[in-house]
């Protein structure tokens, strides 16, 4: 990899050790908020004191991460959670087993429309109140309704990835509101930093993205906030750490010592008492490049739905670590690969739930804890540890993952 | 000089041996890169060479043009744009990103290092794929050399007006010629062993504090 993409570190002096000879592992980030707890497990000198040299390399989309990791030009990276299910699978590509060891955060995205579609959407009774994902997926259905009676164009709405959740999160809340995502409407992929460009340049009516950008959209006045992924699909899973399995195989102390220098950075970022301090590192040039307080709104949970609205606090709009958040979540993994099937992205097979237990590794992330010389972890502190798995989407349709056909039945 | 350093970066290749048969598309926003790129293509017997520069209306265009292969920047962000119309499309032939096709190791890494990406046309034979990428990871070295020229050009450029300006203040504070206040700086420059860049940059920062105080 190149070296000016790798940024210069430093730590804090009580934990400077000489990072010269410790093993080096370099991540792949998309600048995102939610590349939050790799940014601090290196700058805040987590890792160092976990006894290894972290670098993060900055990537301009999710092709490259994945191409990156597979030539072996990153160890590992930031990934979407769909992703490493389908370079496991070969979906579009040469099949490369993955492993995620590591959940990065919950929750983090939002769906942000126009202000012209806001206003048409507000026209109707009932119009959502904030972030009432329902009454919003009716009044959607509503517009579109309307404007296909007028004969006009469909509404195109942008996600990241075509494996993102982004792209999952809006076909189900879509579909559950009764507007059909391959037909009603369309949907592209915008890279984010071009996101809000095309929301100006009315390209798109509306998308769903992770932060910053939705706040950057209310910040040029373009659009509004009206839907957190906190409460389209709780707690759901979002970023992971995804590595090549040959390479977790073989660096198996490498990769413990990565995950428990993650797990403590997280449980610093999740810290309601840090979240400025962690917006102003995420704000810098190497990494997000962005104003403070934008970066900060998602971090501290103060939500800007719309120019010159009041700032709303959002519960759990990010969760970078508590209620067991960094553990990969089989179930969540399990709902993501119904999706691909359901919306014919990924051929149904009967041993793909075993390939995807294989991928998502809650038990790696618990043993390599389990070495850790700060004693217990504070998952076990937690109510919601157990809970975690549970899939939990806004209509609250069961997810049965033992049985995914009568799922999607 | 453009023109000078383009005829410079263009290098030998065997004319006529490419598969004029394939239809090639460029993707790529910057038209001094795409320039080098379709040339090389001409140049080694390709008869379909298209180039796009505009992404919003990229995803028409493959539709239209069928495509073999797409080469398109690494570090272009549409990329991942690209990658979802190969999903949803049902008229276009798939292509699939070379990358992951691990069986030719040495080229793809050739090609992550040149910083370019190629997109094939499921099921097109490696015979006729290779000749592409080699052309296309030659012209993108060409292009980054081209570039750093220019940037080595453009640094000349700049110095050379720092030791103007420093020689300009030392004529006037000293009321000596040109050549005198040139040959003070070349002097200093020789006798604390530094360039004379950084003697001329001191002149100004010093002539700077003095104007301030």
């Amino acid at each position: 990899m190149r070296d000016n993409q790798v940024m210069t570190w430093e730590v804090e002096p009580q934990t400077r050790r000489d990072a010269r000879h410790l093993p080096t592992i370099t991540l792949g980030f998309i600048p995102l908020t939610d590349c939050a707890v790799l940014a601090v497990a290196r700058e805040r000198g987590f890792a160092v004191r976990e006894g290894i040299d972290l670098r993060l390399s900055r990537e301009v989309s999710w092709a490259n991460i994945r191409d990156k990791v597979a030539l072996g030009h990153l160890h590992g990276a930031q990934m979407l959670a769909g992703m490493p299910i389908a370079t496991t699978l070969g979906i579009n590509q040469i099949p490369m087993p993955m492993q995620v060891p590591f959940c990065l955060n919950r929750n983090g995205n939002a769906i942000t429309v126009s202000n012209t579609l806001h206003d048409a959407m507000a026209q109707g009774d009932g119009f959502p109140a904030w972030d009432d994902v329902a009454a919003a997926g009716r009044a959607l259905h509503r517009v579109i309704a309307q404007r296909q009676a007028e004969g006009r164009a469909p509404l195109t709405f942008g996600m990241v990835y075509p494996f993102s959740c982004h792209n999952y999160e809006l076909r189900y809340w879509m579909a559950a509101s009764g507007i059909d995502p391959d037909n009603d409407v369309r949907l592209v992929v915008v890279p984010p930093p071009l996101m809000v460009d095309s929301l100006r340049d009315g390209h798109i009516d509306g998308f769903c993205v992770g932060e910053p950008w939705s706040s950057v959209a209310v910040e040029a006045n373009l659009g509004r906030i009206i839907v957190s992924k906190a409460k389209l699909w709780r707690h759901g899973m979002e970023k992971v750490v995804g590595v090549p399995k040959v390479w977790a195989s073989q660096n198996g102390a490498v990769l413990a010592a990565l995950i428990r220098a993650l797990d403590r950075a997280a449980a610093w970022a999740d810290d309601p008492v840090n979240c400025h301090e962690l917006a102003t590192l995420l704000a810098a040039p190497e990494y997000l490049g962005m104003p403070e307080g934008v970066v900060a709104r998602a971090l501290c949970g103060e939500i800007l739905t719309g120019s010159g609205l009041e700032h709303r606090a959002v519960d759990d709009f990010l969760v970078l670590h508590r209620n067991g958040a960094n553990l990969p979540s089989v179930e969540h993994a399990l709902w993501i690969y119904s999706q691909m099937v359901r919306w014919r992205q990924a051929v149904r097979r009967p041993g793909d739930e075993a390939v995807i237990r294989s991928i998502f590794r809650p038990d790696v992330y618990r043993a390599a804890l389990a070495g850790a010389a700060w004693g217990p972890h504070t998952m076990a502190d937690g109510p919601g540890i157990e809970a975690s798995d549970e899939l939990d989407l806004f209509d609250h349709r069961p997810f049965d993952p033992t049985n995914i056909d009568a799922y999607l039945a | 000089m453009l023109q000078h350093l383009l005829s410079r970066c263009l290098l030998p290749s065997a004319a006529g041996m490419g598969d004029p048969t394939l239809t090639i598309l460029i993707i790529e926003e910057n038209p001094v890169r795409a320039a080098i790129l379709e040339d090389g293509m001409r140049e080694a017997g390709y008869g379909r060479i298209i180039h796009v520069s505009d992404m919003v209306t990229v995803p028409d265009k493959i539709c239209a043009i069928d495509p073999d292969v797409i080469v398109i920047s690494l570090e272009n962000a549409s990329r991942d744009t690209l990658e979802q119309m190969f999903q949803v499309s049902r008229t276009v032939r798939r292509p699939i990103a070379m990358f992951v096709d691990t069986s030719d190791t040495a080229t793809i890494q050739a090609a992550v290092d040149a910083g370019v990406s190629t997109y094939v046309v499921d099921g097109l034979k490696k015979e006729r794929v290779r000749p592409i990428i080699d052309v296309t990871i030659s012209r993108f070295h060409a292009f980054r050399r081209l570039q750093e020229e220019l940037a080595e050009a453009k640094e000349a450029l700049a110095a050379r007006k720092v030791i103007e300006r420093a020689k300009g203040i030392l004529m006037k504070q000293k009321n000596i010629n040109e050549d005198e206040a040139y040959n003070l700086l070349r002097r200093a420059a020789m006798s604390q062993k530094r360039k004379l860049f950084d003697i001329a940059q001191s002149v100004l920062t010093t002539a700077q504090l003095f104007d301030e105080a």
